[in-house]
């Protein structure tokens, strides 16, 4: 996509910070786990664009976040012009007309004591659209018909339903209220694999069909890869890398990206012998505490000595690909070259332990 | 000879009231010394149900029936009594299971956990143990080892919980690890990890491996000889290659047919799979996945379709297969 | 797993191949109506109802055909009962469970106690019941909803709910009594009372967790307000414990309210009775005829086991996770 389409959703510098409390009477604050640490992004109008991340990314949150369902610590949210972070509850409620979600697991994204035809009207007379019963019923009725699920559907319960059959209600029921945008947390992670090829497509046609402009969020690299046309990843609750899909897959520029490629697995023998593989060492940090300057520089192969861990890298353009990465470009040329990464174990809940040696990523190669 | 050689094994649950439930309905596969064997499907196929049943960790109760047999090495495992089973586990035969918080004792130490598999199986004192516990830890990648001894499943991370189940696996040696889907709960950088571990481990110990999983591309990174599972029947077998580049059986086509893939470009359009794992027919009635079948005939209901064996050690379980010609546009 | 009958292959597969896993000829299944279903099939659950149907029965109608009425005190009219001698004459053809020590018909009055027991029960959870609900409702749609000013409201209500749980039923009925004189009712309130903190928390609890279900995130992201998620949404799935702990409370009530009743705090006129007094009064006479603390206290025993088995056989049906 080489014409600047106009941005649906512009979010600059968003944080989600959440407190940790402690205390028996009086919560006290403590810390904070920052979830979203500052991050820019625009999702074109029409367009697919896929969050991509492992878990405790941020990702999700951010999702959330841009929908203001969690309130955002800062930063602002701009759809469609409008600024949400400042809008009162009564517009706001309006507004999310126009902003659906579709959750990850279908079973309890639905209200396991309400029938179908109540999930799909409760939108309805929420925003009171339609003047009548009948009214509502041929809305209801064409939106069961855009997502292929049966009219005599709607008498039924979640629970009498396969896990594909109900994501697509949930799919309906972000449909029937006519949105222009709709952020789908992990929309097929929860189904079989045979099925998530069904909702997959589902998804790509109602957006040619509707001109619906999606925000995909999934820790599934090949999903995001059929969906999207910009993809972001994001590590620690920043944005490293983002590029249309193509690039970034043909030709991913930040060490945490091309580790993530090389590391998700291809139902193809040749590919799987031949791939070089760069393996992270250790675990993710803690949310609550990342290390000062680059987020990754930890578990960096190419971590240099100066810059990287005490000066935060600032999302720049790399020829056409936005990279957080003080050493992008002699990466890619192949002047710097990868080396051993010393583990640093993390507990859930404090900070890295004395560290080991452990065994070394290979040199960079092809990760496909 | 091979190591483990599975006949016709079958799980049945009945319950009153309810429809009896044929998890498993005569699977039958091998694994030589050494080999590396998946066992490929989806939710409800019957893989996880064969590994517990191969290991007697199935419920001893009323409603619960398993048939057929598992040769190891000259002993059948299902004719094995509670307490030659508790042998064999551990010294002989391990597994290692998908979620490690539920799998690990959460109020017992990491290190007590190892060390009471080698004191059980390898009668080993507790100083030799806990020394082999140490080298054990390491092995497997867990910085710091003697420190992790004293702590507890919840202060690791889900790498990490995975990597000492793994450990308390190997701890003796056993010819056989069978793996249920040990990396689903994982993320994919720590994933790829693990398998690594277990590639090394596998090759350094000489141990046979059963990989159970639902990836297709974990298998065919790791997996020697692959079995494709579908409501409880191998449908499909062969060696590692010849699977991927020349299927036979039209449920191992649609999967791969169905999945994303990380190579694939923008707006492929992916060919799901018609219905769902619940539109299945019985297997005496007739081909379990003709219900789904883009290829389905006459013959395919009525008789279940027995396997259809070549020279090659491929088989397939289809009267229709597809047809080696289309490997060509089925593309990588 | 194999689970379609193979019956008329060929339609059946034609219709099988269209997407759909549910049968199209019925209406849809409820999660009430399928835990109806399970309970019709749960042996303890009909036992308990069995149980409890009778005992209502018993209760509502009994009285009315009672062979005498429960405080004509014939035995020491017709001087066959003579209590200060220990003589109380035992079952007999007129008198099927005998007289008691005041010359009445045991009989009659075990079948009208039933009625006043009954009463007691439901009373004395309903009061538990009602302040319980409102309590827990409010804090945990406050604390599941309202982000700072609802945890702090649910603060406050849950530190009231502490102060009442720190209550014993004995010390609070003799406080009540004190204020209002030994009765029923002030039995009623006290154990009333009492299981209103069991409620409120449970209710709490429940509601607090539904209120981090993605289908409350759905309802929100709609556009529905907050208080409507609460009461359609949040609370209908919030309850099943706390019917299961009301069926369960009942069953204790029944025996908080015979054992206040007993220690002398509740209806001291013994004219009208209930099996709790009436296991009172016969603690003179044990030696004498034992049958008279017998018969109430099996009374009380399997109208107690009644509720509980239904309430156990509830809490199993209504389980989520034991849905297939």
């Amino acid at each position: 996509m080489s014409e600047p389409t106009e941005a649906l959703v512009e979010v600059r510098n968003l944080k989600v910070h959440f407190p940790i409390t402690t205390g028996v009477l009086f919560d006290r604050v403590v810390g904070h786990v920052k979830a979203v640490d500052g991050v820019d992004l625009s999702v074109p109008r029409g367009q697919t664009y896929g969050l991509v991340g492992e878990s405790g990314c941020g990702k999700s949150t951010l999702g959330r976040a841009i929908l203001q369902l969690t309130p955002p610590t800062e930063g602002e949210v701009r759809f469609d012009g409008v600024e949400l972070t400042t809008l009162p509850a009564g517009p706001l409620r309006s507004m999310r007309r126009r902003m659906q979600m579709i959750f990850q697991d279908p079973m309890s994204s639905l209200d396991p004591r309400q029938n179908v035809e109540s999930i799909l009207t409760e939108g309805l007379a929420a925003h009171a659209i339609g003047g009548g019963r009948t009214e509502r019923r041929e809305i209801i009725n064409k939106t069961l018909d855009a997502v292929g699920l049966p009219h005599w559907a709607l008498s039924r319960y979640p629970h009498e339903f396969s896990g594909g059959q109900r994501q697509r209600i949930g799919i309906a029921r972000a449909l029937v209220l006519g949105p222009e945008l709709i952020v789908a947390d992990e929309p097929v992670s929860a189904l079989d694999v045979s099925i998530q090829a069904q909702v997959i497509n589902l998804l790509n046609e109602l957006q040619d069909e509707l001109g619906l402009t999606y925000l995909v969020i999934a820790h599934d690299l090949a999903v995001v890869r059929h969906i999207s046309d910009v993809v972001g990843v994001m590590y620690l609750g920043a944005l490293v890398e983002e590029a249309p899909s193509d690039r970034l897959y043909r030709q991913p520029l930040h060490p945490y990206t091309k580790a993530l490629m090389s590391a998700v697995p291809v139902p193809d023998p040749d590919i799987e012998d031949r791939r070089e593989r760069i393996l992270l060492a250790g675990d993710l940090p803690s949310p609550a505490n990342p290390p000062a300057g680059c987020r990754f520089h930890t578990r960096c192969p190419w971590a240099q000595p100066t810059r990287c861990s005490d000066e935060r890298p600032v999302l720049r353009d790399v020829g056409g690909t936005k990279v957080a990465c003080h050493w992008a470009e002699p990466i890619a040329s192949g002047e710097i070259r990868s080396h051993e990464v010393r583990v640093e174990l993390v507990r859930p809940a404090d900070e890295g332990e004395a560290p080991a040696v452990v065994s070394a990523p290979s040199e960079p190669g092809a990760y496909l | 000879m091979a190591l483990l050689d599975v006949q016709d094994l079958s799980v049945t649950f009945a319950r009153r009231g309810q429809r009896t439930v044929h998890a498993v309905d005569g699977v039958s596969f091998n694994v030589d010394a050494g080999e590396v064997v998946g066992l490929v499907g989806e939710s409800g196929c019957g893989k996880s149900v064969t590994s517990l049943a191969l290991m007697g960790l199935l419920p001893r109760q009323r409603g619960v029936h398993v048939g057929g047999t598992a040769n190891f090495d000259g002993t059948d495992l299902l004719s094995l009594d509670q307490r030659s089973m508790r042998d064999v586990r551990g010294r002989d035969v391990a597994m290692i299971f998908q979620d490690p918080l539920s799998s690990l004792n959460p109020v017992v130490p990491i290190g007590l956990q190892v060390t009471e598999v080698l004191v059980r199986h390898r009668d080993m004192g507790r100083d030799a143990a806990r020394k082999e516990a140490v080298e054990l830890l390491d092995r497997v990648g867990i910085p710091d080892p003697r420190r992790r001894l004293k702590e507890y499943p919840h202060q690791l991370s889900g790498g990490m919980r995975q990597r000492a189940l793994i450990a308390m696996a190997v701890a003796c040696q056993p010819r056989l690890l069978i793996a249920d889907e040990p990396t689903t709960a994982l993320d994919v950088t720590i994933q790829a990890q693990i398998l690594e571990l277990l590639k090394e481990l596998v090759r350094d110990l000489g141990t046979a491996l059963i990989m159970i999983t639902h990836d297709l591309g974990v298998v065919a990174g790791m997996c020697d000889t692959i079995n494709v599972l579908y409501a409880g029947r191998v449908v499909e077998t062969a060696r590692r290659r010849e699977l991927f580049a020349g299927r036979r059986h039209p449920y191992t086509e649609g999967l791969l047919a169905s999945i994303p893939r990380l190579d694939a470009g923008r707006g492929e359009k992916l060919t799901p799979i018609r219905g769902s794992v619940r539109d299945v027919l019985p297997w005496l009635d007739g081909c379990a996945f003709a219900p789904r079948c883009d290829r389905r005939v006459e013959a395919c209901v009525g008789e279940p379709p027995a396997m259809v064996p070549t020279h090659t050690g491929h088989e397939y379980r289809c009267v229709n297969p597809v047809p080696l010609a289309s490997k060509e546009e089925a593309g990588a | 797993m194999t689970l379609a009958p193979g019956r008329g292959k060929k339609v059946k597969l034609d219709r099988l191949a269209e997407l759909s896993a549910v049968r199209d000829d019925e209406r849809g299944v409820s999660l009430w109506r399928e835990a109806m279903r399970r309970l019709r099939r749960n042996p303890a659950a009909i036992v308990g109802a069995v149980i409890l149907v009778l005992f209502v029965l018993v209760a509502v109608v009994g009285p009315f055909f009672v062979p005498y009425g429960t405080t004509d005190t014939m035995g020491i009219r017709e001087g066959v009962v003579k209590s200060g001698q220990g003589i109380i004459p035992g079952p007999s053809a007129d008198h099927w469970l005998g007289y008691d020590h005041q010359g009445r018909d045991e009989f009659s009055r075990l079948v009208v106690g039933a009625r006043q027991t009954l009463i007691v029960g439901i009373v004395s959870t309903l009061i538990g019941l009602t302040i319980g609900v409102f309590l827990g409702g409010l804090a945990g749609a406050a604390a599941g909803l309202g982000g700072r000013w609802g945890r702090a409201l649910d603060n406050v209500l849950m530190r009231i709910v502490d102060m009442m749980l720190s209550l014993p039923s004995l010390l609070l009925a003799v406080s009540v009594a004190a204020l209002l004189g030994p009765s029923i009712v002030t039995v009623m309130i006290a154990v009333g009372v009492v299981s209103v903190p069991i409620f409120a928390r449970l209710l709490r609890g429940s509601m607090i967790a539904q209120a981090n279900r993605d289908y409350v995130l759905a309802a929100s992201s709609l556009g529905v307000r907050g208080s409507k998620i609460a009461i359609s949404h949040i609370l209908p799935n919030s309850l099943a414990p706390v019917i299961v702990q009301a069926t369960l409370t009942l069953a204790t009530a029944i025996i908080e309210v015979a054992a206040l009743s007993f220690l002398g705090l509740g209806n001291p006129d013994s004219a009208v009775p209930e099996w709790g007094l009436m296991l009172a009064d016969a603690q003179p006479y044990l030696g004498i005829r034992p049958g008279l603390a017998i018969y109430p206290a099996v009374g009380i025993i399997i109208t107690a086991l009644g509720f509980t088995l239904l309430g156990e056989a509830m809490r199993e049906a209504l389980d989520p996770k034991l849905r297939r």
